[in-house]
């Protein structure tokens, strides 16, 4: 029987990888279920997050408050890299079949990736935690950073925002209304396109804030982007695409069953995570909090 | 030849079909008739197996098709058309309709033969007969509107079948399309001896070729019978001629 | 004239040309060559799929990698002769395709593809863990070549190193199995397929069984890529789980857009243009996938119909009678 600290600690850090995931994979299901894409450039735009936090703590340092702005700043510029690729290109194919589209997200994943080799190279890049931050814990004996409480908290906190958005504002309702029908919504003098965009910048803008927010847990380096979509596509199947609550039980299961797989089953617990994947879309499509197909 | 008996489907709680039971005898023609949101689509998605009724049976000359899945239906002598017209817009007007000709005569499990030559001689027969044949190598998608009509007739006939089900055949055209469209359908009923059943808009139609009008207002039938008959029903003017809410 | 240069028969002329490249002297085009050829046929595959049922598989790599390992494993640990276990090849991953299409084509457009990828991602898994059989993460090298030394009695074709003696083999096979495809793709089975992509709801109301036949499809599509697989693990030397990961399911899926889903040999010609612009551009720059992303978005909005769909425009163009 393993000792309740260490029980506690794997959970721990099953629900820190959880947070990251769900800011990534909120924003894709974000994007599913309104402009009906799937994104496979939204874990680059995640890598984009780490390494611009990199560079502007490169610049700023952590202190004072520093890292905050960075983080901040890096999910801003990600939300505006996100806004002009849609404003200027993707826009372009949403007439077009949805193979087209998906294969420009998976372009344009090939292209920033690559982008973000030429400007900072091959090496590993890491950021050092915000001093506010770096102290750690001692909970049911087991040591819990600070760092990985404040992201487990946040999860909820920007989950509860997001929702808020969604729910009660007029762009919310604007946004639910055009994930249901947006020829209507447009009829009704609704700037559908402006939406569009907008729902981009808003994905974006949690990917990159994801990125910014792990760059100080786990190195920055080529690939994580690749490593990290596939996650997201797990996260967002089980929660169902295109709902908020869905993504983010989708990925604290998808957490919990990675963290505690890895160490009770290492060989299979790569093989479980796409076998669940594999089991919701036969049993139930739509995922735990999807809408039922037709 | 058709028989509905008492079929309902609700949707969400909204009750589209509430117990529609009708008979078509073979070689009638009839049609079905009421304002938008009667139910007159989902009515023919559940004859044709699109969807299942929640109660309520269908059955094509005595044989339960309930629920059956719409390819097995198909087969079983029924042919349709849609009211967004369905064809296969990068196939040629040829092909459509040769499309329908191997898949009724049993030909989709040849893997082998060159599909270029087979049933050349119906498929032209089919076209002849709804004016297309001059047109068979265009590709489908850019024919107009009418024409697009009279090739979903064709390729419904393709599938040789006894109970044709057309749905809204003449929206969307001009007055002389649509007069042209009647005379057509009603010419190759005729030759053919098939049953026809269709929905309509267009009164004047429906008046033309029906034997037998089946009135549908929210999900039920409320007038069954001869045209002159059914102009005559008081239920009837006053869903069509009276105040809407 | 333009039209009469589009009766010529091609197929055999490439063919013919293909059959010449080791003549050339050099070992990296052949290597090159046998490369573009395997990865024709795997393209050409997935595109009974996509391009002819609609049907948009992100794992297709799963039976290329379900074929390569088949093959290896009979050759390697068995001693199976390659006759035996090429085929074996293609029945093993039809076979997977029959297990794996089944719940996939239950589900449409973006969940099948996600399925379609979880499956994929669970081969790939299988293959990376499972030592004891696949050889986990190092693979499966050093697969023997198939047994040659009965080649060098004959007179004419003789006297070629065993690597050549591949290659003559895999286009030989290849060529069968586009032939094949080919035969498929033109018969009124291909013609059902091809009304499932155009309309599936009225491709039902016409009596085809849309799920039987896309299924029907898929295990096809399968087969052929798992031979295109057993044939690759061979000219590879070695069998390794990444053939099943996604990114090569990505490759040729980008393959078959950039040649063209519209045509038969759309792929194939993707297959080539790809590969080769690979090689140039890696020689300069290791900045391939940028390349690659730059290309495949103008393609995506100058070329939807791929370099075959482009080629046969401009044929139109020129074929169309000039107005007076």
């Amino acid at each position: 029987m393993p000792d309740l600290s260490f029980v506690f600690a794997q959970s721990v850090s099953g629900l820190t990888a959880a947070m990251f995931l769900f800011l990534i994979a909120s924003g894709l299901s974000l994007i599913f279920g309104v402009l009906r894409v799937l994104n496979f450039a939204h874990g680059t735009f995640y890598m984009l997050g780490a390494y611009a936090a990199y560079q502007f703590v490169q610049w700023t340092g952590v202190g004072g408050g520093m890292f905050w702005v960075a983080a901040l700043g890096a999910a801003g510029a990600v939300a505006l890299l996100g806004g002009i690729v849609e404003r200027l290109l993707f826009r372009h194919l949403y007439a077009k079949e949805e193979l087209y589209q998906l294969l420009f997200t998976y372009a344009l994943a090939l292209i920033l990736s690559d982008a973000a080799k030429m400007i900072w190279g091959t090496q590993q890049k890491s950021v050092s935690r915000p001093p506010e931050l770096t102290g750690a814990l001692s909970l049911f004996g087991a040591t819990v950073p600070h760092y990985n409480l404040f992201i487990i908290l946040l999860g909820p906190a920007i989950a509860l925002t997001v929702w808020f958005v969604l729910q009660r504002t007029r762009v919310g309702r604007f946004i639910r209304a055009a994930a249901l029908d947006r020829e209507t919504l447009g009829a009704l003098g609704v700037n559908v396109d402006a939406l569009y965009t907008w729902v981009f910048v808003i994905a974006s803008f949690l990917g990159g804030l994801g990125g910014a927010l792990i760059s100080p847990m786990r190195a920055t380096v080529p690939g994580m982007d690749t490593e990290v979509i596939v996650e997201a596509f797990v996260v967002v199947v089980i929660g169902g695409l295109g709902s908020l609550w869905g993504t983010f039980l989708g990925a604290v299961i998808y957490g919990q069953v990675l963290s505690f797989g890895i160490l009770f089953f290492p060989r299979f617990s790569i093989f479980a995570v796409f076998a669940l994947m594999a089991g919701v879309l036969i049993v139930r499509p739509w995922g735990l909090a999807g809408r039922p197909l037709k | 030849m058709l028989e509905v008996r008492d079929v309902r489907k609700a949707f969400d709680g909204f009750q589209a079909v509430a117990g529609v039971s009708l008979a078509v005898e073979r070689g009638q023609t009839a049609a079905i008739i009421g304002p938008n949101g009667a139910g007159k689509t989902t009515f023919f998605n559940l004859i044709t197996g699109h969807l299942r009724p929640d109660t309520g049976a269908v059955l094509l000359e005595g044989r339960d098709i309930t629920g059956v899945a719409p390819h097995d239906v198909c087969r079983l002598g029924m042919g349709r058309s849609f009211q967004r017209t369905n064809i296969f817009p990068r196939l040629t007007v040829f092909q459509n309709i040769q499309a329908a000709y191997l898949s009724h005569r049993g030909r989709g499990r040849d893997l082998w033969s060159s599909v270029e030559r087979l049933y050349r001689d119906e498929t032209d027969a089919v076209l002849a007969s709804i004016g297309l044949l001059e047109r068979s190598g265009e590709l489908s998608g850019f024919l107009s509107h009418g024409a697009q009509k009279q090739l979903e007739l064709g390729i419904a006939l393709a599938s040789e079948p006894r109970l044709l089900l057309l749905d809204e055949p003449t929206a969307g055209m001009s007055a002389t399309e649509t007069r042209d469209t009647i005379r057509l359908i009603d010419r190759i009923v005729r030759d053919r001896g098939l049953t026809l059943l269709f929905t309509e808009h267009d009164m004047d139609v429906v008046f033309s070729i029906a034997q037998k009008i089946i009135v549908l207002h929210q999900g039920r039938v409320i007038a069954e019978g001869a045209p002159a008959d059914v102009r005559a029903d008081p239920e009837v003017r006053r869903v069509y001629l009276g105040a809407r809410r | 004239m333009i039209a009469r240069l589009g009766r010529l028969p091609w197929g055999l002329f490439v063919l013919i040309a293909a059959f010449c490249v080791p003549a050339m002297g050099s070992r990296f085009y052949t290597f090159l060559a046998n490369d573009i050829v395997i990865w024709a046929l795997f393209a050409t595959s997935l595109n009974l799929l996509v391009g002819v049922t609609g049907l948009v598989s992100f794992g297709h790599a799963a039976y290329f990698g379900i074929g390569a390992y088949a093959t290896g494993l009979l050759m390697k640990k068995l001693s199976v002769p390659f006759l035996l276990a090429f085929p074996a090849a293609g029945v093993l991953a039809g076979a997977a395709a029959l297990a794996f299409g089944f719940f996939c084509v239950r589900l449409t457009r973006i969940y099948f593809a996600m399925l379609t990828l979880a499956f994929a991602q669970i081969v790939w898994a299988i293959c990376f863990k499972w030592n004891e059989v696949t050889g986990g993460e190092q693979g499966m090298p050093e697969i023997p070549y198939p047994s040659f030394d009965w080649i060098p009695a004959l007179p004419v074709v003789g006297g070629w190193r065993t690597a050549e003696y591949f290659y003559f083999l895999t286009l030989l096979m290849v060529a069968l199995c586009l032939w094949a495809l080919r035969r498929i793709v033109g018969s009124p089975f291909g013609r059902m397929l091809t009304t499932i992509r155009e309309n599936p709801e009225r491709a039902e109301f016409i009596g085809v069984n849309v799920r039987r036949y896309e299924l029907a499809a898929f295990v096809l599509a399968g087969a052929f890529a798992g031979m295109a697989g057993g044939l690759f693990g061979i000219f590879n030397r070695g069998v390794f789980p990444d053939f099943a990961y996604w990114t090569k399911s990505s490759e040729v899926l980008i393959m078959t857009l950039l040649g063209g889903m519209g045509t038969f040999y759309g792929p194939a010609i993707g297959a080539l243009v790809l590969i080769l612009l690979n090689q140039q551009i890696v020689a300069y720059t290791e900045y391939w996938p940028f390349v690659l992303g730059t290309v495949l978005v103008v393609l995506l909005f100058a070329f939807p119909g791929g370099i075959a769909g482009a080629i046969g425009a401009m044929a139109r163009r020129l074929t169309r009678p000039r107005r007076a």
